[in-house]
């Protein structure tokens, strides 16, 4: 039998990856350019046994999205700019209680209301840093219809095996843009689901370091009973202010990813092998830098592109070794220079990195990269 | 057709055309076997407010979504006209409302006139089906896709009720682009 086809939209396949990957719950709150994700899950969700909620507000929604998952359900909620600024708090709780759970963020204009119809790749900084303290972060960037089904199944899976949310953050451009996609069959895809507890549950402790930096987390109903707190805790869940846990707890959160970097980083090269000139873009912008980077070779510039598929942890061991094969990176996104700022820590000065920034509400063009393909010449 | 064909649907919110360039996508898409991409740019307002709808539609996998040179522009209001052709191709093909955009641009294409809400209004019979009028008009000018995957996508999108509407209304917006161009 031939696979199922459709023509949809990033938003559309980014629910259907969502139920691909076992997700069952979603609580959210309606904003352009998000709403098609919880639209569809509104009446996927149900036929397979799953729920949906619209929540008062989006701080409500990531709560609701936490203590889901506390019962061992996957969960979701999906949102945009000035949505996921107000959840930020709780996103900051499921790091620290190290509860998996998927976001969406659908970057559009900001800071603020900004605008809400206009693409932008203005949020990258803060799904790292949106929340306040030390804590990990991984943040999966798209391009395009069929990867934002396959990403959304991605994130499920790291939260799962990392106990920790994951943002999945389509521009507005993919996350609204129509193309053609091929489900993948049950079974194609990789599913994660976190590991169950091994002790009876008196003996289990929900941060018990001896089964390694990530814990199993138990399912509340399951006859597991443990504490759940925003507060510094200790290995039985409890709140402590004894430094030495402290201080090993903090350092266990942020560890337990930056060590499983190479694991989790993914990244696409396309005409780097004998590139002068390597164009470092994620998202719709990647999309436009690959049709300068064709445009170039025609004029026989010797143009790549480095596409970030990965944007947290950053592909910095990977950046590193682009700067010293080429001889300029640029770094087109629709911010005014996020990128090109990680970009330079990661290059060390060792070759020139410029930006191509655009914050209008207009996609940046091939033609304006193209531009600045020849101003490096 | 060469292998990167850009289309442009536009006019005011609330006119379909965002639906309008969906069924090219799918025609294209789904029943052609091509690669297509649709993207849409509107305002935050419902109603109103100059909207535009593109497609893309090529025999390779497409990279910028958006359109860079248009091949064929639809322009259902004067305002949409106005925004949205100056990347119009040499070459390229204007569809416009002949009874709403009186100022067409001047320009190395060529400038298609069809009363096209007044036909989905006096001569189908419901003004809401002027963005299946367009997109018949639009098949027929164009040839980006076949005319029996467009009604087919056409079909596959509205309820079984209103299959006749919009079969009439396509029929006629296909015919009198023929008639039109001749």
């Amino acid at each position: 039998m031939s696979k199922k086809v459709a023509f949809m939209q990033g938003n559309e396949a980014c629910a259907h990856g969502a139920i691909y990957a076992g997700c069952r719950f979603f609580a959210g709150y309606p904003i352009t350019p998000s709403t098609e994700v919880a639209e569809v899950l509104s009446a996927e969700l149900p036929k397979v046994g799953g729920s949906f909620i619209q929540m008062e507000d989006e701080i409500g929604a990531m709560a609701a999205v936490i203590g889901a998952s506390l019962t061992g359900v996957k969960a979701l909620t999906a949102t945009s700019g000035p949505g996921f600024s107000l959840k930020q708090e709780n996103i900051g709780y499921a790091c620290i209680t190290e509860v998996p759970c998927v976001i969406i963020n659908v970057m559009r204009g900001g800071p603020s209301t900004g605008m809400p119809t206009g693409p932008s790749q203005s949020d990258v900084m803060q799904a790292k840093w949106g929340t306040h303290g030390d804590h990990p972060a991984i943040c999966l960037v798209p391009a395009s219809v069929q990867e934002l089904f396959t990403e959304t199944v991605r994130a499920f899976n790291l939260s799962e095996k990392f106990r920790t949310p994951v943002t999945v953050m389509p521009d507005e451009i993919v996350g609204h843009m129509r193309e053609r996609i091929v489900f993948p069959e049950p079974g194609e895809l990789e599913v994660v689901n976190r590991p169950a507890p091994t002790v009876p549950p008196a003996d289990y402790r929900p941060y018990d370091t001896s089964f390694g930096d990530v814990p199993p987390l138990a399912a509340f109903g399951s006859g597991y009973r443990f504490h759940v707190t925003g507060l510094n805790k200790a290995e039985d869940g409890f709140p402590t202010t004894r430094a030495g846990i402290v201080q090993a707890e903090e350092e266990r959160q942020v560890r337990k990813i930056e060590k499983a970097t190479d694991e989790i980083v993914t990244w696409e090269e396309y005409l780097l092998d004998d590139a002068d000139i390597a164009i470092v873009a994620f998202g719709s912008t990647s999309r436009s830098a690959r049709f300068a980077v064709n445009e170039a070779r025609k004029h026989g510039i010797r143009a790549g592109l480095f596409r970030i598929i990965t944007y947290w942890p950053f592909p910095e061991k990977q950046i590193a070794d682009l700067a010293s094969r080429v001889k300029a990176i640029i770094t087109p996104e629709m911010n005014l220079g996020m990128t090109l700022h990680e970009v330079r820590r990661c290059v060390k000065g060792m070759t020139p990195v410029s930006g191509i920034f655009r914050v209008d509400g207009e996609p940046i063009g091939p033609a304006q990269i193209l531009a600045g393909i020849r101003e490096v010449m | 057709m060469s292998s990167r064909y850009e289309m442009r649907f536009s006019g005011a919110g609330g006119q379909g055309l965002i639906l309008a360039g969906i069924i090219m996508g799918e025609a294209a898409a789904i029943y052609d076997g091509k690669q297509a991409v649709q993207s849409q740019s509107y305002g935050p307002e419902a109603r109103g407010g100059a909207s535009k709808s593109e497609v893309i539609i090529s025999d390779q996998p497409i990279d910028f979504p958006k359109a860079t040179a248009v091949d064929a522009l639809l322009a259902l209001t004067q305002e949409a006209c106005d925004k949205y052709s100056s990347d119009l191709k040499s070459g390229g093909v204007l569809l416009i409302d002949s009874d709403l955009v009186k100022n067409a641009p001047a320009g190395d294409f060529t400038v298609v006139r069809i009363p096209i809400i007044s036909t989905a209004k006096n001569e189908v019979g419901r003004a809401i089906v002027a963005n299946i009028v367009a997109l018949g008009a639009m098949v027929a000018l164009t040839k980006a896709v076949t005319r029996e995957s467009a009604e087919r996508a056409v079909l596959s999108r509205v309820p079984a009720a209103f299959s006749e509407l919009n079969r009439k209304a396509f029929q006629m917006g296909y015919e009198k682009a023929v008639a039109a161009r001749k």
